[in-house]
C-alpha cells in the first residue's frame, strides 16, 4: 500500500481529510501511481496532468524519499520505500503568491 | 413574495446572496470552493435551483461544479465523490472537466493555430472556462466560452462536453490574438425568441453570431472602430469587452468595446456609438434593464492602462434613450479614493418589477440598487475581487 500526499485543494475535490493510501501494483511508477489516483478518485481527472496528452500540469511537482524526481520519467521504478509505503510519495503545488 | 438570489464569482471562492424582493436584507453563503478562481455561476432559466460554476486554477486547472438544489450542495457532474468511473457495461464515465477542440476530420476543422500577442503563429491551448450559459430550454443543455477562444456545449448536465467547430473554423480564427486577460470567449447569449441563434464574443477578435444553432458562424463587427490595431475597421480584431441583450429583443444589442460604448439594432450586422457624454467610453461592463429595451447601464473607467473609475468617483451611468445621452448615478457608491475596476461579468439585472440591478467590484464590495440605478447599497464589502455576478429571480 503506497501513501500519497496531496494538495489541499485536491484533498478537498476528492473528499479525502489526510493522506490517500492506494494499492499500486509493480512496478511502483509515477505513471502507475497517477493512473491509481485518478482510477480511484476520478473527480482529479485533468488536475494533475492533462487530459489529453498527460502531462504534468507546470505548477505541480512530484517528491519521493526526499528527491525532486518531477523530470525523471514518468515510468522509471520509484525507491522501494514509495513502494512499500514507508515513504509517501508527494505532489506539490508550486508556492506562489495569490 | 419574489426572492433573489444573486450569485457572486470572486478570486477566492463563490458566494451566494439571497434576499426577498425588497432586496434590503441579505443572507449571505460562503465561500463556495475556498481559495479557487470563481469564473463564472449561473443558474438554469428552466430549473433555477440547477446552477452551474466554473472553478478554475493555475495549479490543478479546471472543474465544473453543479449544484441541483439552488447552490446548498455541489459535485462535479458526471464523476460525483465515491462512485465508479465506469458504467456498468464497462464505458468510461464523462469527464466534467474534460474540454477538447475538436480537430477531427469528419466534424472538426484543420484549425491548429491563432496568432500570439506578437502576431506569430501559436498552437491553441485550453485554459479555462471564462463563461457558463445555460439554455432556455432544458436545464442539462449548457454552453461553455473557453479561453482559448471556443464555445463548448454540454447536453448531459456538464458530464461530457463537446465543441461547437464551426467558430473557430469559420475562416478568421488564425487572425484572432489574445487580449490582455487571455484569449477568451467571455459572453455568450442565447435569443429567447430564436433558438438558432447564439451571440459571442471574444478579446480580442470580435463579436460573431450563429443562425443555426452554431454550425456556421459569421464575424458581426461592422461599425466597430478600433484605433489600437493596424486596420481600424478590420472584420476581426477588435476587443469587445462585453455585449448585452434586451431579453425579448432579438435584434438590440449593446456593446461595451475596450474604447466605446456601442449599440446595434439589426443582431450586429451593424454597430453605431453611443458613447455621448460619458467622461470614458472605456469600461468592462454593459447591461440592459429587464423592462426597459432603451435603458441601459455601464461603469466607465478611466482607461485601458487605469483600471479605476476617473476622479477616483465610482459612478454608474444609465442610458434610458438608448444610449448618446447618460445620467451619473452616484447615490450610495463611494465618490472619493475609489479605485476598484469591475470586470465584463461582474453587472446583472433581477426581473422584479422595479428592476434590480447589481454589479460587483475588484475591491469586494456588491452593491445592489432595488430602483432601477436610483440609489445603491453594498450588499456586501469585503470579499475577494469580483469576477462576476449573477442573478436569479426566484417566484
Amino acid at each position: 500500500m503506497i501513501v500519497v500526499v496531496l494538495p489541499a485543494h485536491l484533498r478537498a475535490l476528492a473528499g479525502v481529510t489526510g493522506d490517500v493510501q492506494l494499492e499500486v501494483d509493480d512496478p511502483v511508477t509515477r505513471h502507475s501511481i497517477l493512473d491509481a489516483i485518478e482510477a480511484r478518485y476520478p473527480m482529479l481527472r485533468g488536475t494533475i496532468r492533462d487530459h489529453v496528452a498527460g502531462e504534468r500540469r507546470p505548477l505541480l511537482r512530484f517528491f519521493a524519499c526526499g528527491e525532486d524526481i518531477t523530470h525523471e520519467p514518468a515510468d522509471a521504478p520509484l525507491p522501494e520505500a514509495i513502494a512499500s509505503g514507508a515513504e509517501p510519495f508527494y505532489i506539490i503545488g508550486a508556492i506562489a503568491g495569490g | 413574495m419574489s426572492n433573489v438570489r444573486v450569485l457572486v464569482g470572486t478570486r477566492k471562492g463563490a458566494f451566494i446572496l439571497t434576499s426577498d424582493g425588497k432586496r434590503e436584507k441579505w443572507d449571505v453563503s460562503g465561500p463556495h470552493f475556498a481559495g479557487w478562481e470563481i469564473y463564472h455561476v449561473k443558474g438554469s432559466p428552466v430549473d433555477p435551483n440547477r446552477i452551474y460554476a466554473s472553478q478554475t486554477s493555475d495549479w490543478f486547472g479546471q472543474i465544473i461544479q453543479r449544484s441541483d438544489d439552488g447552490g446548498q450542495n455541489w459535485f462535479q457532474p458526471g464523476t460525483p465523490a465515491g462512485e465508479s468511473t465506469t458504467t456498468p457495461d464497462g464505458m468510461p464515465k464523462g469527464e466534467s472537466n474534460k474540454f477538447v477542440y475538436d480537430t477531427s476530420d469528419e466534424t472538426g476543422k484543420p484549425l491548429t493555430t491563432h496568432q500570439f500577442y506578437d502576431g506569430t503563429p501559436h498552437p491553441w491551448e485550453f485554459k479555462r472556462v471564462w463563461h457558463i450559459e445555460p439554455s432556455f430550454d432544458d436545464p442539462d443543455t449548457v454552453y461553455a466560452g473557453i479561453e482559448d477562444a471556443a464555445l463548448f456545449r454540454s447536453t448531459n448536465g456538464g458530464e461530457t462536453w463537446q465543441e461547437l467547430p464551426g467558430l473557430r473554423g469559420h475562416g478568421t480564427g488564425s487572425q484572432w490574438q489574445p487580449g490582455a486577460g487571455g484569449m477568451c470567449l467571455h459572453t455568450v447569449i442565447l435569443d429567447q425568441n430564436n433558438r438558432e441563434r447564439i451571440f459571442v464574443a471574444i478579446s480580442a477578435a470580435g463579436a460573431f453570431r450563429t443562425d443555426d444553432g452554431g454550425a456556421t458562424w459569421k464575424p458581426i463587427n461592422t461599425g466597430l472602430h478600433s484605433q489600437y490595431i493596424p486596420d481600424p475597421t478590420a472584420e476581426v480584431g477588435h476587443c469587445v469587452h462585453h455585449i448585452a441583450k434586451h431579453a425579448t429583443n432579438s435584434n438590440l444589442l449593446y456593446m461595451q468595446k475596450h474604447w466605446d460604448v456601442m449599440r446595434s439594432d439589426d443582431a450586429g450586422d451593424s454597430w453605431r456609438e453611443i458613447s455621448g457624454n460619458l467622461p470614458t467610453d472605456f469600461g468592462f461592463v454593459i447591461d440592459v434593464h429587464a423592462h426597459e429595451p432603451e435603458t441601459i447601464y455601464v461603469v466607465p473607467i478611466k482607461s485601458d492602462s487605469e483600471h479605476f473609475p476617473p476622479d477616483g468617483k465610482l459612478r454608474v451611468y444609465r442610458s434610458r434613450t438608448g444610449g448618446d445621452e447618460w445620467e451619473a448615478l452616484t447615490k450610495g457608491l463611494p465618490q472619493e479614493n475609489c479605485y476598484v475596476n469591475i470586470l465584463r461579468d461582474a453587472m446583472a439585472v433581477d426581473s422584479l418589477d422595479s428592476c434590480g440591478v447589481y454589479f460587483g467590484t475588484t475591491g469586494g464590495q456588491v452593491y445592489a440598487s432595488p430602483d432601477a440605478g436610483d440609489t445603491w447599497t453594498p450588499i456586501v464589502r469585503d470579499l475577494p475581487p469580483v469576477l462576476s455576478v449573477e442573478v436569479q429571480t426566484l417566484s
